[in-house]
């Protein structure tokens, strides 16, 4: 099962927060790992649209054989980011905001890959398994 | 394409010798459409309506839909798309109301065994009016639909941002749905007023109803309750579920000295313990 879901305004990222909150149950997360997986693709998929000037966020079920679980991918092609380390830094930030939204939505999920390049965009991929 | 001035007079004819057998065929084809939906006298009166609108525009030599003489035609054409979509009737059945018209008049036309090549080229110059007529409505309806969104939506954060009182000098705000910074600004704004309003001291900000609290829903409960502050009230959080919790720690966000509560109960007792420790000031 995959879905792709166009981020491009607010009301997106409340629907990509809605698809994701179905896959979770669906795929028998357990409260807390929905909710956290909820938080980081909420927190994702607002970056993609206030950094990166909107993307795509795709959903992905995944089965590794022993686990199953589920794959967001968040891509966009905005300016990329120019310092990882920093940016993944808590507190730092360029928008106003807490400065926790990236740094936190790593430690919410399992796996947490990011691949960034100046001027061509930011793909993150986020995976959660279940317990 | 506009009607010349002979063929708006042959259509003012033709709707007007025809007025009640044309209004008979065209309700019936609304009717099939509708499936009883609307009652049969209600669509003859809409479609007589109609056909006296098209033939006074026609009878005042309107060669097109943004003609002068149209202009009461259009009236009762966008009166019709509104009561269609207030009623939740969908674009497509109200713009068949005026398309079936053109069925209706071809009906007419093939009944009366006359049809030369004059009757087919006005018909297609007939047909070609109903249709601007039909866009316009379509139009019409889309404008009344995002209007009525609009206001849904307005009442919509009207009604998920109330503040009651629920305690001689403690009020709560319980936050429903997604808190997105429009609704952040109207909560802000309702509670620093109803503190004035009551010159309450104490504030509870009640996040049971709110599915994900990330970075940006705690942003703004944040700046509530340093606004709430600097006005003189303390602010308590309270519906910190489990889940949520669990949550708020991963993701980071600290907040500081601002008691927290599981439930709105706990909240309004710390508030009162609160309260019944320090003397009255009276």
């Amino acid at each position: 099962m995959s879905d792709r879901i166009t981020v491009a305004s607010d009301q997106d990222v409340v629907r990509v927060r809605q698809l994701v909150r179905t896959a979770a149950v669906a795929a028998k997360l357990s409260l807390v790992d929905q909710t956290k997986l909820v938080t980081a693709a909420s927190e994702l998929a607002r970056n993609t649209l206030v950094y990166g000037g909107g993307g795509t966020v795709e959903l992905i079920s995944v089965d590794n054989g022993r686990r199953k679980g589920i794959r967001i991918v968040f891509a966009d092609e905005g300016p990329g980011i120019a310092d990882l380390d920093l940016a993944l830094t808590d507190g730092y930030t360029t928008g106003g905001g807490l400065g926790l939204g990236l740094s936190g939505a790593r430690r919410l999920v399992d796996e947490f890959d990011i691949d960034t390049k100046v001027g061509e965009g930011t793909s993150i991929t986020v995976t959660k398994w279940c317990r | 394409m506009a009607l010349s001035s002979d063929e708006a007079s042959r259509f003012a004819d033709l709707l007007k010798g025809h007025s009640d057998e044309l209004t008979r065929r065209w309700t019936e084809i609304v009717a099939s459409n509708f499936r009883g939906r609307l009652s049969h006298a209600e669509l003859e009166r809409q479609m007589g309506e109609l056909q006296r609108g098209f033939q006074a525009a026609m009878d005042g030599g309107a060669g097109d839909l943004d003609a002068d003489a149209s202009g009461e035609l259009r009236g009762l054409l966008s009166d019709l798309s509104t009561t269609r979509a207030r009623q939740g009737f969908s674009a497509n059945e109200t713009a068949v109301s005026v398309y079936a018209l053109k069925e209706a008049l071809l009906g007419i036309l093939d009944g009366s065994g006359e049809a030369d090549a004059t009757t087919l080229r006005d018909f297609v110059a007939y047909s070609a009016f109903v249709d601007r007529a039909a866009l316009f409505t379509f139009d019409s309806y889309v404008r009344v639909r995002e209007e009525l969104i609009s206001d849904q939506a307005e009442q919509l954060l009207e009604l998920s941002t109330p503040v009651v009182k629920l305690w001689d000098g403690v009020v709560a705000v319980p936050l429903v749905g997604t808190l997105d910074s429009a609704r952040a600004q109207v909560v802000m704004e309702r509670l620093l007023q109803t503190l004035v309003d009551t010159s309450s001291p104490y504030a509870i900000i009640d996040i049971t109803g709110v599915p994900a609290v990330d970075t940006q829903v705690a942003q703004h409960v944040l700046k509530t309750v340093v606004a709430a502050r600097l006005m003189g009230a303390e602010c308590i959080i309270s519906g910190i579920r489990p889940q949520i919790a669990q949550t708020i720690v991963a993701l980071g966000i600290e907040f500081g000295d601002i008691a927290t509560k599981a439930t709105l109960a706990d909240a309004l007792r710390h508030v009162i313990k609160l309260n019944s420790a320090q003397p009255k000031a009276r």
